[in-house]
């Protein structure tokens, strides 16, 4: 009996390996800190009103942030727990199975779990200030999308305590992950919560999508919108075009795997490679997706800080729309090698190639923005300027694996390794941080000091390259991706070696970062003036934090650069809302429900991954009630009355 | 109230005809219905993306039977069976049509009567799929019989799981119109379920083809 | 909670006073499906054009259901909203029929 209860146990709770042993101690030990501080402090009510219930788009942004951040030191240390295992040859730090494990960990969380909820907090944050909203379109359903990512997130995060982590692959190809190959509860865990924090991110593209379509300040034309507006509209088109088609992969395994079905198995007539067909019609855009966002960051950070109009506003546009229309005609790039014919390979070499047209116009546009302008390198700038050469390298070597033929040699070597770390790190993380560095103030109230931020910079950007370059060449030299280890004789141990120390280098970038925050919370210095950098759009006119309600009286617009164009003419005044315009505000009201309905998410997919389906339906169940409340509720909103709006504004110096 | 605070919230936008919006469609009448169905666009245009995913499967191993039927064995000694199916589900687009028509002209009783006969047709699509699928089960082809059944199962189950909830979700919005009337917001409401119901017989009508037709072919 | 009451209800100028477009969009609705089930359950035709008959029966179907039931051309302006939808279709397309084409090499040759 309690030898059948260790085994259960033994099962459930992942026991064997140290180092998960501790990671659970440490787990324990920081859920309990938590608690013990939110009770200390009464900090409950606290939590639950001004967080946890909030349907505010500015304290969404900073939910998202937090996860972001969270999740790159998660994804970052399986990334240094990989790299460790291979600073030499034959080490035993990880066994195969748990290397499998964490390479399917870091690239999931790292995509799906950092770049994602990165983004967002960037919509979030910037969005409705920049086109002058009050909030988003639908601001119940952006905190229901948010906690569908966090619960989806930690679906997937408990896995590696509890039942074990998944090991397929961030790209979960079958037959490998079918039942059959791949028992155990790891791979359920990623389809469920990818599947969960995926409706969460096609609502979120509805929703800025109708924010930005249908909330912009009167004259606002399309064509006078800020340029980060316009790669988040383009970045929603890719969503809804192809967020679609992952949950339909992800779903289609799992009934693979739950009900016996056969879409991809071996026996039966299963076709494996519609799984990868699929995963890529996803896969290649969701590339887009995550960088878009930073070309947009790129865009609003190098105006600003070269004190110029962007160049060629209207090319950069035209970019992002063909960026988001051909980027989904590309996928068939990542499977070359199936061998679907030369004519499906070689039009999709030509359609990769196409792609990098646009991105090439975008570079070209940043670098004339820069061209004669008064260039200040803030923290934004300089990790915009570090984008400029890393996506360079990135963007040739993309299009050197884009050609068919030579792709057979560099498919899934280290080469393709290095190639996309590039692209993700030079071009996602770069964009983002320079985002968070730009908006901090405008988001929390108070600038990040420069001095832990340029070691960061610097440990982050000389480790990137230490850490990437060698991989190329010992992609060239035949090493594959997902190796847990290697022998001595390859002779690919010094290039190893200095790709970890590159590793470390970034580790320590970050940790800068981290002290960076912490040192610029405990030395505070509050930006009074809502405009720290000279900023050129709407959002720069509002104080830093917004009010509530962003807006006490939505302007009018008339420029592109509305704010730089006011403050060139001296008018800044007319942006200020006058006492006499002001009036009641209609607001949402905050609610539990969404983060409710992310609970029964949760234990709804919870249940479906350990096969308790009545549990899973359980969940389900209480999903539906959550909407039917919400369809019934008659007051969603309340009024903010227009006193203390004017007390708030002129309590900021505003009126 | 509902309807005015997203009013405010949802500003007129920087394009100057977008308020030009005619003036005899309830559901249009506030800047929130407006951008509400403008939204459910949007959630259209996903959920045709997440067919066209199913579809692409279909097509992809519908040969594949694995000495399981083959669809036209399993289709095609009985075709009134889908015909049926699909007469009731064309009429319930048809009437929910009529629905909307009799709230344009502000009759709020017809409407619910027209919602009334949608519903019903609904349940009875649903009722032919079910014994449908549970008279295959019977003969032996099963999700797990072979790939083709796989997706034959989950590509129809996944539109009769949006007419389920179709169903469910039209009852919540009779129930509003019972019990707060025509306005605005329930306009708005009904509008909306009825998009997403025309939606799921055009849904039907590539299913109808690709996979009942070209399976009895 | 009083609800804005229906601002205008009057009939808008030259609106029927029976729906007519609605029981037109029906009738077509059902003829284009009885002719593509007739076409295929008498072999109308041989095999390629037949599935090409019924598919372009179906797109008019389609259109029949979004221009009678669903109004596409009388929403409010501007229509970004069927922009949109029509690069969804076209993207339906395409993922279908690249699919196809990507994977024919799985399937045995008849
Ligand atoms: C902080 C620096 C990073 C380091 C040192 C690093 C290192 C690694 C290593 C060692 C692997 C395993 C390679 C293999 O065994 O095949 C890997 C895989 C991967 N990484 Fe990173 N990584 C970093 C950041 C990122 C970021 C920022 C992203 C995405 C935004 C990312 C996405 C991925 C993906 C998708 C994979 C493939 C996982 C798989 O094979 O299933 N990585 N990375
Ligand atoms: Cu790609």
């Amino acid at each position: 009996m309690g030898d059948s209860l260790t085994n259960t146990a033994g099962h459930f709770f992942v026991t064997g390996d140290p180092l998960i042993i501790a990671s659970d101690v440490a787990i324990v030990l920081v859920s309990l800190g938590i608690v013990f501080t939110l009770t200390y402090f009464k900090k409950w009510k606290w939590l639950w009103r001004e967080w946890l219930t909030t349907v505010d788009h500015k304290k969404i942004a900073i939910m998202y942030l937090i996860s972001a951040i969270l999740m790159l030191f998660r994804g970052g240390v399986d990334a240094l727990l990989m790299r460790t295992q291979l600073a030499l040859p034959n080490l035993g730090l990880l066994s195969a199975e748990h290397y499998d494990q964490i390479f399917t960990t870091h690239g999931t969380i790292m995509i799906l779990f950092m770049a994602m909820p990165f983004i967002f907090a960037m919509f979030n944050a910037v969005v409705p200030l920049q086109i002058g909203a009050r909030d988003v379109a639908f601001p119940y359903l952006n905190a229901i999308s948010f906690w569908l990512f966090f619960f989806g997130a930690l679906l997937f995060n408990i896995s590696f305590v509890i039942g074990g982590s998944p090991d397929g692959g961030w790209t979960s190809y079958p037959p490998l992950t079918e039942l059959q190959f791949d028992p155990g509860v790891g791979e359920n865990y990623y389809l469920l919560g990818l599947s969960i924090s995926g409706i969460g991110t096609i609502a979120t593209g509805i929703n800025f999508l109708a924010t930005i379509i249908k909330m912009r300040a009167p004259g606002m034309t399309l064509m006078k919108m800020p340029l980060f507006t316009w790669a988040v509209l383009g970045t929603c088109i890719i969503i809804l075009f192809v967020f679609p088609v992952l949950s339909v992969a992800l779903a289609l395994l799992l009934i693979d795997r739950l009900f016996g079905a056969h879409f991809f198995t071996m026996m039966y007539g299963g076709n494996p490679m519609q799984f990868v067909n699929l995963f890529w019609i996803w896969g290649h855009p969701e590339v887009y997706i995550a960088v878009l966002p930073a070309f947009g960051i790129y865009s609003e950070v190098v105006a600003t800080f070269s004190q110029k109009k962007i160049f060629g506003y209207k090319s950069m546009v035209a970019s992002i729309m063909a960026i988001s229309i051909i980027g989904n005609l590309t996928w068939v790039h990542h499977f070359f090698t199936m061998g679907a014919g030369p004519a499906v390979n070689t039009f999709f070499s030509i359609s990769t190639m196409a792609v990098a047209i646009p991105t090439g116009v975008k570079v070209f546009n940043w670098l004339m923005t820069m061209y004669r302008g008064r260039i200040t390198l803030s923290l934004p700038m300089l990790w915009a300027l570090a984008f400029i050469p890393a996506f360079a390298v990135a963007g040739a070597t993309g299009v050197w694996l884009a050609e068919a033929p030579t792709d057979y040699q560099y498919h899934n070597t280290y080469f393709m390794v290095a190639h996309f770390h590039q692209a993700l790190i030079g071009g996602v993380v770069f964009g983002m941080l320079a985002g968070m560095y730009y908006w901090w103030p405008k988001m929390f109230g108070f600038k990040l000091k420069e001095k832990f931020g340029k070691w960061a910079f610097w440990f982050f950007n000389i480790g990137f390259y230490v850490c990437f370059t060698p991989q190329y060449i010992l992609g060239l030299m035949g090493m594959q991706r997902r190796m847990y280890t290697y022998t001595a004789d390859m002779h690919w141990t010094a290039l190893n070696f200095v790709s970890t120390i590159g590793a470390y280098l970034m580790g320590i970038g970050f940790l800068c970062i981290a002290a960076q925050i912490i040192h610029s919370l405990v030395h505070m210095e509050k930006d009074l003036t809502g405009d720290p950098w000279g900023g050129r759009t709407l959002e720069w006119s509002l104080p830093s934090p917004a009010p509530h309600y962003n807006f006490a009286v939505i302007p009018q617009i008339s420029d592109r650069d509305e704010w730089w164009e006011r403050k060139r003419r001296g008018e800044q005044d007319a942006l200020k809302p006058r006492p006499e315009d002001i009036r009641d505000i209609h607001m949402p009201k905050n609610s539990g429900v969404p983060f409710l309905m992310g609970v029964c998410f949760f234990i709804a997919g919870f249940g479906f991954t350990f096969g308790w389906i009545a549990v899973g339906a359980a969940g389900l169940v209480g999903v539906l009630l959550c909407l039917a409340h919400r369809s019934l509720d008659q007051h969603p909103d309340h009024d903010i009355p227009a006193d203390e709006i004017r007390r708030t504004e002129a309590a900021l110096g505003r009126l | 109230m509902a309807v005015r605070m997203e009013e405010v919230l949802s500003r007129r936008t920087g394009d100057p005809s977008s308020t030009d919006h005619p003036g005899h469609r309830l559901e249009l009448s506030t800047e929130d219905g407006v951008t509400k169905i403008f939204g459910f666009w949007m959630f259209l245009v996903s959920d045709v993306l997440l067919f066209a995913s199913l579809f692409a499967t279909y097509v992809v191993i519908y040969t594949h039977t694995a000495n399981g039927p083959s669809a036209s064995e399993l289709f095609g000694h009985d075709v009134s069976g889908f015909l049926a199916e699909t007469l009731a589900l064309l009429t319930s687009s048809f009437t929910c049509g009529l629905a909307t028509w009799e709230m344009h002209q502000g009759r709020a009783g017809r409407l619910k009567f027209w919602m009334i006969i949608t519903l019903l047709l609904g349940l009875t699509f649903l009722g032919l799929e079910i014994t449908e699928f549970r008279d295959f089960v019977s003969q032996g082809a099963t999700l797990q019989t072979s790939a083709f059944l796989s997706g034959f199962y989950t590509l129809v189950g996944t539109h009769g799981a949006h007419v389920t909830l179709g169903i469910l979700w039209m009852s919540l919005i009779l129930y509003q119109l019972v019990r707060f009337g025509l306005n605005a917001v329930t306009a708005r409401k009904f509008y909306i379920v009825g998009l997403y119901w025309h939606f799921l017989d055009i849904v039907w009508v590539l299913i109808f083809t690709v996979v009942y037709l070209t399976g009895v072919m | 909670m009083s609800m804005v009451r229906p601002p205008a209800l009057e009939r808008a100028p030259g609106q029927a006073r029976f729906p007519w477009s609605h029981v037109a969009g029906y009738a077509l609705s059902i003829v284009l499906t009885l002719a593509a089930f007739w076409a295929v359950l008498g072999h109308a035709l041989p095999t390629k054009p037949l599935l090409a008959g019924i598919l372009l029966l179906a797109v008019l179907q389609i259109l029949v259901q979004l221009v009678f039931f669903m109004h596409v051309g009388q929403d409010s302006k501007p229509r970004y909203h069927l922009w949109l939808f029509s690069v969804a279709m076209f993207f339906f397309v395409v993922f279908v029929v690249s699919s196809m084409w990507i994977l024919t090499f799985n399937t045995p040759i008849s």
